[in-house]
């Protein structure tokens, strides 16, 4: 068996729904876009200044509308994302504005050049099945920020992308970008590449940006993910129910918006709710009681039966250190065993303030862990352990066993360096070097070994004329980030 | 040789399949071949392949385990034949190998003289819970070139200062050398009891000890004199 968490027993969950569905009628939801309104009037909700009231049949209906599963795909073609079931996957955090210096340990604004180099440490780990847009480049122009930094996870990576647009203009110019990298719409709508992150404003606002977002992610067929973020004691009910009753209501008014835009469009239940941390006014990511709010609105998606996505394996540390693996690996393996499809975080400090290529590397290992967890434990041979006492007797000699040679590769899971299993014997007059000393050796090696993605000709030349397109708009000399497509032979 | 069935001897060692190198050594012979050609040309080089790979993490123990497998199981066919022709495979050097007393723990020790094994060493397993003399006595009735003393546990790893002693006393040093390994054993530790050297692992032990060999053949022929 597959182990399962779940927090919400079923009384639970339905007290849960009978709230945020009365929540979406009364006091309703606001909607900021005239279209997103339109749409939930003509299917019956009342709207009246700016509110929709939503009756719970037309949201429940919506509800079915809304696909089960969906694929995202690499640009190969090949499905590497299974939005649906308990399949499990991670993505680094996303819209990072700080990169924590290795050298120095302080935190400086992101530029291309440290995108670039996070998409290619992400690259090279298969544990992360998905790119994010993980920085926000101070050396762009913040009117370009959201567009630019897609079009470089697009120039860089070959994997899917977890993304998701700052502005209206901007989303349009994204969706370009990837009808660019499909071939053609029609293409982008088959085998989509990139998930936008759509958030509401809690509480329950579905602000003009934001409905827009989905009516028109739902019409150009590219995966729109939910992502409501009550922070509880602040702008959500204090107690953890009271908080994913809000995320169940947002989530519910911003599926049914989008799914009246275009029934059967794909959509992800996601989030990223925290508690309010009382004593700082912080939104600590690291938190078990925000780890517990990310479970349990994963926990009510599932029960609808949609495809999942959580905020987790990111710290409220400031440095790569106890605390940062404590609390990322935490969550690492709670939402692994939770089965939500995408997890979103890694790599990320300071509460969601600071990214780090040295923790990205280190939660990957966490990762591996939780990954291996969620696989539990297998009967892979005939009689579980006769049989091979059959051959070895009381001697004892397993290690020779070729069940032993068949088998150890997926029983066990081998770590990469970052992992120090070594035994003190042969270093015992040298310095050790800590996790982040490895770390660092680890990110410099992926680096080194990363090859530019296989982009096509014509698939350059399409990206590069969009891109030319917008930076000339705002007076951007140059594409930056792009001149490093090559190996870095100096790292 | 031809190149194809050496690179198929070599393949079968890495492959860790015993069928096929002992089906590979009896073509060997069958068919006329040179069978020293065969062992250093053909299987030896796998082993070192996988000692390189074991070194680099693309390869396990039990990945080793089955390699070593596979190279006695040349070996079985290759060396009564080489008696026949009045040949002998090279010793790679004769071990004596053992756990020290009041130690049963035997699977660190087992696999490094497997290992041995696969890499021309005579091994002389003592087995577990060895008395101190015994590793003396043996080392002196088969001419050993190295005594390996294996000890899991904090308290036993003591006796591997009693074994040292032991062989000094029986006149045997610094010709026969020693090597120390097993959990707690550190490199300090071994330079603290006057082991010649210590193995972080079994392929480790092995590298050390052939390692060993080398330096042992450039001693003064007095100093090696049996």
């Amino acid at each position: 068996m597959k182990p399962k968490l779940e927090l919400l027993d079923r009384t639970l969950l339905d007290r849960i729904l009978r709230e945020a569905f009365t929540l979406i009628m009364e006091p309703g939801v606001k909607v900021g876009d005239p279209e997103a309104a339109r749409v939930l009037l003509s299917a019956g909700a009342r709207v009246e200044d700016g509110v929709a009231h939503i009756p719970e049949s037309l949201a429940r209906r919506a509800l079915e509308s809304a696909p089960r599963e969906f694929f995202l795909y690499d640009r190969a073609g090949h499905k590497a994302v299974h939005y649906g079931g308990d399949d499990v996957h991670f993505d680094p955090g996303s819209s990072c504005l700080n990169m924590l210096d290795a050298d120095t340990l302080c935190p400086r604004l992101a530029q291309t050049a440290d995108l670039v180099a996070l998409i290619q440490v992400t690259e090279m780990l298969p544990h992360y099945a998905a790119q994010s847009t993980a920085l926000v480049c101070s050396d762009v122009p913040s009117e370009i920020g959201d567009f630019y930094r897609l079009f470089l996870v697009l120039w860089h990576s070959s994997k899917p992308i977890v993304t998701g647009a700052f502005s209206g203009p901007t989303l349009q110019a994204m969706i370009d970008l990837l009808i660019a990298d499909s071939g053609n719409s029609a293409a982008l709508k088959e085998k989509p590449r990139a998930v936008f992150d759509v958030c509401p404003s809690p509480p329950l606002n579905w602000t003009d940006f934001a409905a827009y977002n989905l009516v028109t992610l739902a019409r150009a067929g590219v995966p729109a993910e939910l992502i409501s973020m009550p922070l509880a004691g602040a702008t959500g009910p204090v107690t953890l129910a009271g908080s994913v009753v809000q995320h169940a209501a947002e989530s519910i008014s911003g599926l049914t918006i989008h799914q009246l835009a275009e029934p059967g469009a794909p959509i992800v239940w996601g989030g990223a709710p925290a508690i309010f941390d009382m004593s700082s006014g912080s939104a600590p990511m690291g938190a078990i009681e925000t780890v517990m709010l990310d479970l349990a609105c994963a926990q009510v998606g599932k029960y609808f039966g949609l495809p999942t996505h959580a905020y987790l394996v990111a710290s409220d540390s400031k440095l790569v250190d106890a605390q940062a693996a404590m609390e990322s690996s935490m969550s690492a393996v709670l939402g692994a065993l939770a089965g939500i499809n995408m997890i979103s975080g890694a790599g990320m400090l300071d509460s969601l303030a600071c990214h780090s290529l040295e923790k990205l590397v280190i939660d990957a290992e966490a990762i591996a862990s939780a990954q291996r967890l969620a696989r539990g434990i297998e009967a892979r041979t005939e009689t579980l352990a006769l049989g091979m006492f059959s051959q070895t007797g009381l001697h004892g000699d397993f290690l020779k066993l070729k069940e032993t040679r068949a088998l150890f590769r997926c029983e066990q899971h081998f770590p990469s360096t970052i992992i120090d299993r070594s035994s003190r014997g042969e270093n015992d007059d040298e310095a050790l070097h800590d996790t982040f000393s490895r770390a660092r050796q680890r990110v410099r090696e992926l680096r080194s070994s990363y090859s530019p993605a296989a982009l096509s000709a014509e698939t350059r030349s399409r990206l590069l004329g969009i891109a030319v397109r917008e930076t000339s708009l705002v007076g951007l000399a140059g594409l930056p980030g792009i001149e490093q497509a090559a190996p870095f032979p100096g790292i | 040789m031809n190149e194809p069935i050496l690179q198929a001897m070599r393949q079968s060692i890495i492959d860790g399949a015993p069928e096929t190198a002992l089906a590979l050594a009896q073509t060997a012979l069958t068919n006329g071949l040179d069978l020293l050609d065969a062992i250093h040309h053909g299987f030896v080089p796998g082993m070192h392949q996988v000692g390189e790979q074991f070194a680099q993490h693309t390869m396990f123990l039990p990945d080793m385990m089955a390699s070593a497998e596979a190279m006695r199981a040349a070996m079985q066919v290759l060396e009564p034949a080489l008696k026949k022709q009045g040949a002998e495979r090279p010793v790679a050097g004769t071990v004596v190998l053992g756990t020290t007393q009041g130690d049963i723990h035997e699977i660190g020790k087992t696999l490094v003289g497997t290992l041995l094994t696969a890499h021309g060493f005579k091994v002389y397993d003592l087995g577990v819970d060895v008395p101190s003399d015994k590793f003396a006595t043996t080392a002196l009735e088969v001419g050993a070139d190295i005594v390996g003393v294996s000890a899991l546990l904090t308290t036993t790893m003591r006796g591997q200062r009693n074994v040292i002693a032991a062989i000094e006393r029986q006149g045997l040093r610094p010709r026969v050398k020693i090597v120390v390994g097993g959990a707690p054993v550190t490199r300090r530790w071994a330079e603290e009891i006057g082991a010649d050297g210590y193995g972080k692992d079994a392929a480790a032990a092995v590298t050390l000890m052939k390692s060993l060999m080398r330096t042992r053949e450039l001693l003064p022929a007095d100093a090696r004199a049996d």
